[in-house]
């Protein structure tokens, strides 16, 4: 009995003891709207565990004083009209009680008018891609956590799973309306600290807002089962104060400017094989071996071989045209919009040469250009 | 009730069942309609707008995305117009086709906020169809549209979204199945 | 259990294998349900400890992302369509006959394909594995496109054993309602039926109204992949967010599919160790009744982050919270029958005070993830994790354990080892607090569902839940080791198992005879 106890007291004590420390509760967040859903998650977390005392206490006095080993003698009653009038109707006015501020904060939630950006955000397997649809600046962001440290070869460094290579970035004390969609199957956009989380759904938009209080690097992760590397598609969100922002922008857009010339001057060039080869590579590592493999294997009957494949192995334009445009209804995406013409030549290079794919075809960024149609 | 008359019955129900599965489709689109769960638009041809409502402005902005592997790019030539409730307007977008074949595309528009849906409507839509285009070829497709005066007063943005899709292998997909589709059956018997 | 074939010989019945495959006896089917599920229960629970191994530290140490959705995925079909639905099939058919004074179930020969043709579904099921590209990765949900455009052959193989499944149910189901309908015995009224028949007939309800909804979607995403239909497709015209709403207009009954029988289970065990009749029966049956309406009503509070206008989710909102109210009636109900009884802890005991205390808990989860906005934070994490398995483990699990361990006497005329039983019981309750509870702490914390690998700050618990996984799961070989001694000899029990016990199951010989109630009892 004193073991029923026991463990019960545990039982009951463990939730606000972990509660009590804020790491593992729902973060309070960095917003009104996350604010307000923490305080409703409390509410009804502390409304639960009320009831929770007060209903085990009383079944718990019976378990201990109405016991047949102390000689307890079973009463005759077995129902009572009133009692359970009286239970249907507590609970009811429990409910209505949640029910007000749930709704106040719901309907905050859902106001998106009004807002003073504008993101659209793109979930694709296993990637988001923002652009900022006002200025005309778009971007993907990828997990950067080195896959030496997912095969547990290195050392996890502490934001492990956490990173990308380029974060969202808003501006502070600003309204930021996000429309979300997918290119391929369901994701779901997520940020704790914001209390946003709603799914990208292919062929439609949704939407959602968010209004972040304070500056800081923001961390959430893809929230809906999306493939093989669903766990692996992180959401990381800068707040920068809006004139630091506006900087940012700037730069981005200039940066945009810089990397269009950069793509005309590389169409003039003429790379060697050595250099396609270990650029190839690099590209390769990072954007094509999460599917088809490191070794170009693949995953038999869900991502198909490179090496010996008929496309790698065939006709060039054909080849090309896959990794630029993608594969209708397949996981594979075009890359014309995340590579580079350089990047692209490479890797179409190096996947026409790698593991004993012995081509010997060189591609050039100007036979990416080609199949691309106009300059983006 | 006898068994055999009770199990009759409930045989029937559930096949009835089976197939209230399948109505659900339609069933969904029409609340759809009602409570624009989807965003889906109406995807019929709406009649021309008769007066409009000139004291209120709302914005409407166009956005549009080629789904995975659509070798597309499809743009309006004015990302944002601000219209009343009523008046008509006209959008050209630019649609190219970036390959080196003939593709066949198309446009699926949702619209965002999802309540705004079954107040867009459109007179003319390049959606309406599927639109052919030729290798590295490109068309000026035309939107007409116009938002409903009965457009409730909170919304004051409305954004249309295009997703692009290359149904190209579809389209012949179906023409060419009926001679091989005997060959596609074979092996889902054999499972 | 072959105890029950020889305590009464019968001439004509085959013998060894043939006796099984050609059965028609309610008993014996009973039998086929119950270990099929416990096989099953095993299978599914290795998957878990797969996922759990996995998941002990961050990275990836024994199992590819790929094959770690198989194995989620696989693990949640097992566990609903292999292991607890069929034993509360296999529970119904045993008891139902029994408990209604019934001498078999209304359709005999029916009764012997419904189960015959399970193994078959998950042979399939678990074949699929092996094929190249792996099994199902798309959960146990298989929301579209992810199991149309985007997963290899193995849907089909998937569409098919899921047919089997639902088929199978379709068949259960109607033969219990014929049975409860029609093979009454003269006397017993539908207000003097056992709550645990009333709970199975309004199951049984529940199930003819949506597995065939379940077929119609998986045919539509058969369609979809294969024959060019665009259902779920937004290019031609569907929508992926349609597949959700039909899935869960299934999906919702579906859970209640799974705890109504529990419910039933409970009810009867709870006034037997009280020595008391069973607080407020007719509200009981009414609270079943409009949980089972209400599941109809509730099921987009699964999809409160596809995007739903306001009014949709606030209908939804209200609608879920509405469940809590015949929830609570019950667990008061259990509460006050227990009040001023005369209690003991016998093992089945144990578990029904277990399942109240624990399902309780998951209601409160679940009461939780009804408020849409803080759905929003709580959705696709462990949190939700922690819930269903609260509900679904400390639940309908904990109910069938609680059911074996008071009819096990009853079938095999042999008192378990009870101090087998009660290792098993306490085991099993500390360890799958150990395993799901802090699911709750990670799931708040932020860390969603079915990832294979996890960011350092939800690493000590992980640990902690995986060791309480494996704990949990090799406690379950306990409960193997006391039916197998049971089934083999043990100390012989009279008619009347328990004191408390009342029912008509009780006035037969133990072991039950092979044929109970050829002469319909009078019932008063």
């Amino acid at each position: 009995m004193r073991l029923v106890k026991l463990s019960l007291w545990l039982l009951l004590s463990f939730p606000f003891l972990a509660v009590g420390t804020s790491q593992y509760n729902l973060p309070v967040g960095v917003t009104d709207i996350s604010r307000d859903v923490y305080e409703l998650h409390m509410t009804i977390f502390y409304i639960c565990c009320v009831i929770g005392l007060i209903v085990f206490a009383i079944m718990f006095w019976a378990i201990i004083h109405h016991r047949k080993s102390k000689g307890a003698v079973p009463a005759q009653f077995h129902e009572s009209t009133k009692v359970e009038i009286l239970w249907t109707a507590i609970p009811f006015v429990i409910l209505i009680a949640m029910a007000v501020p749930a709704t106040k904060t719901l309907i905050a939630m859902e106001d998106t008018t009004k807002a003073d950006l504008t993101i659209k955000v793109t979930g694709s397997q296993w990637k988001w891609h923002y652009e900022y649809l006002d200025h005309d600046v778009s971007f993907y962001s990828v997990l950067s956590t080195p896959r030496e440290q997912i095969t547990n070869q290195d050392e996890k460094t502490e934001t492990y799973l956490l990173d990308v290579d380029k974060p969202l970035i808003i501006p502070k004390g600003k309204k930021v309306r996000f429309l979300m969609t997918s290119d391929d199957v369901i994701h779901s956009w997520w940020v704790p600290e914001f209390a946003v989380k709603k799914d990208a759904n292919p062929g439609f938009i949704n939407e959602a807002w968010t209004r972040v209080n304070e500056t800081g690097i923001y961390r959430g992760q893809c929230a809906e089962l999306c493939g093989k590397d669903h766990g692996f598609m992180p959401v990381v969100v800068e707040v920068k104060e809006p004139a630091e922002f506006d900087q940012w922008l700037a730069n981005a857009q200039l940066e945009k400017a810089q990397a269009a010339a950069a793509e005309k001057a590389s169409l003039d060039l003429t790379l060697s094989k050595d250099e396609l080869m270990t650029l190839g590579e690099q590209v390769y590592m990072a954007n094509c071996a999460a599917c088809h493999q490191p070794t170009g294997m693949g995953l038999p009957g869900v991502f198909p071989a490179l090496k010996d494949s008929p496309i790698a192995l065939g006709d060039v334009k054909a080849h090309i045209g896959i990794v630029v445009h993608g594969k209708p209804a397949t996981a594979m995406q075009g890359y014309s919009k995340m590579l580079s013409l350089k990047e692209l030549a490479a890797v179409v290079t190096y996947e026409r040469n790698a593991w004993g794919n012995n081509t010997g075809d060189l591609v050039q960024p100007s036979d990416i250009q080609e199949s691309m149609g106009e300059a983006q | 009730m006898n068994n055999v008359k009770l199990l009759k019955k409930l045989i029937l129900t559930s096949l009835l069942m089976f197939a209230f599965a399948f109505a659900l489709v339609p069933l969904y689109d029409v609340f759809c309609d009602i409570t624009g769960l989807n965003g889906k638009p109406n995807m019929e041809q709406a009649k021309v707008s008769a007066n409009s409502d000139e004291s209120r402005s709302v914005r409407v902005t166009f956005i549009t995305h080629a789904q995975a592997g659509a070798p597309f790019k499809v743009k309006a030539k004015r990302y944002s117009v601000d219209v009343s409730p009523g008046e008509m307007e006209r959008i050209e977008f630019i649609a190219q086709n970036l390959s080196s074949s003939d593709k066949i595309m198309q446009a699926v528009p949702s619209v965002a906020p999802g309540r705004a849906a079954k107040y867009l409507h459109k007179v003319s839509c390049f959606c309406f169809n599927q639109q052919p285009l030729t290798s590295k070829g490109s068309a000026d497709l035309p939107l007409l549209f116009y938002l409903d005066e009965t457009l409730p007063n909170d919304i004051h943005e409305v954004t249309l979204s295009y997703t692009i899709y290359d149904i190209t292998a579809d389209v012949k997909g179906k023409v060419a199945s009926n001679s091989n589709s005997d060959g596609e059956l074979t092996n889902e018997n054999s499972i | 259990m072959t105890t029950i074939a020889e305590s009464h010989h019968h001439h004509h019945a085959p013998t060894g294998i043939k006796r099984w495959l050609f059965t028609t006896n309610h008993k014996d089917i009973g039998t086929l349900y119950l270990l099929f599920a416990l096989l099953m229960f095993l299978t599914g629970g290795a998957m878990a400890l797969v996922i759990r191994a996995e998941l002990f530290q961050p990275g990836l140490q024994f199992v590819e992302p790929h094959f770690f959705n198989q194995m989620t995925t696989v693990h949640g079909l097992i566990m609903v369509f292999g292991a607890v639905m069929p034993a509360f099939t296999g529970l119904a058919n045993w008891m139902i006959p029994m408990m209604i004074g019934a001498p078999d179930m209304a359709l005999p020969r029916m009764n012997n394909w419904s189960f015959w043709i399970l193994p078959f579904a998950f042979f399939i099921l678990l074949m699929s594995l092996f094929m190249e590209g792996g099994g199902p990765a798309f959960g146990w949900t298989f929301y579209a496109p992810l199991s149309t455009t985007y997963s290899n052959d193995n849907t089909a193989l998937f569409v098919f054993a899921v047919h089997i499944m639902g088929i199978s149910s379709i068949m259960g189901a109607i033969n219990v309602i014929v049975t409860i309908v029609n093979m009454r015995a003269p006397g017993m009224t539908y207000m003097k039926l056992p709550l645990f028949v009333w709970t199975w007939l309004i199951t049984a309800f529940l199930l003819i109204a949506v597995m065939p909804v379940l077929a119609g979607a998986v045919t539509m995403v058969l369609t979809d992949k294969y024959f060019g239909t665009d259902f779920f497709n937004a290019a031609g015209g569907g929508d992926p967010v349609m597949f959700q709403h039909i899935f869960w207009f299934f999906g919702h009954p579906e859970v209640y599919i799974m705890i109504l029988p529990a419910f039933g289970v409970i009810s009867t065990i709870i006034p037997t160790f009280s020595r008391k009749k069973l607080f407020g029966y007719a509200s009981m049956v009414y609270a079943t009744a409009s949980i089972a309406f209400l599941s109809f009503i509730v099921w987009a509070h699964h999809m409160f982050t596809t995007g739903m206008p306001l009014a949709g989710e606030l209908f939804f909102m209200y609608s879920t919270m509405l469940i809590s109210v015949p929830t609570g009636v019950k667990v008061f109900n259990w509460v006050a029958t227990m009040w001023r009884g005369s209690i003991s802890f016998e093992v089945p005991m144990l578990f029904s005070i277990a399942f109240i205390v624990l399902f309780t808990l998951g209601g409160f989860s679940g009461l939780m993830l009804a408020i849409t906005p803080v759905d929003f934070q709580y959705h696709d994490t462990y949190f939700v994790v922690a819930h269903f398995h609260y509900v679904l483990v400390t639940g309908a699990v904990f109910s069938i354990m609680a059911g074996a361990y008071y009819w096990l006497p009853k079938w095999t005329g042999n008192m378990y080892h009870i101090g087998l039983a009660k290792a098993h019981f306490w085991l099993s309750l500390i360890s799958v607090n150990i395993l799901f509870f802090p699911m709750h702490f990670v799931g708040l914390a932020g860390m969603p569902r079915r990832i294979p690998d996890y960011a350092l700050q939800f690493a000590d618990f992980n640990a902690l839940i995986s060791i309480g996984g494996f704990a949990f799961g090799l406690s379950q070989l306990l409960f193997v080791a006391v039916v197998y001694k049971c089934a083999k000899g043990g100390q012989k029990v009279p008619a009347k198992v328990w004191d408390g016990a009342e029912g008509l199951e009780w006035e037969v010989d133990s072991p039950a005879p092979y044929h109970t109630f050829s002469e319909p009892p009078e019932v008063k």
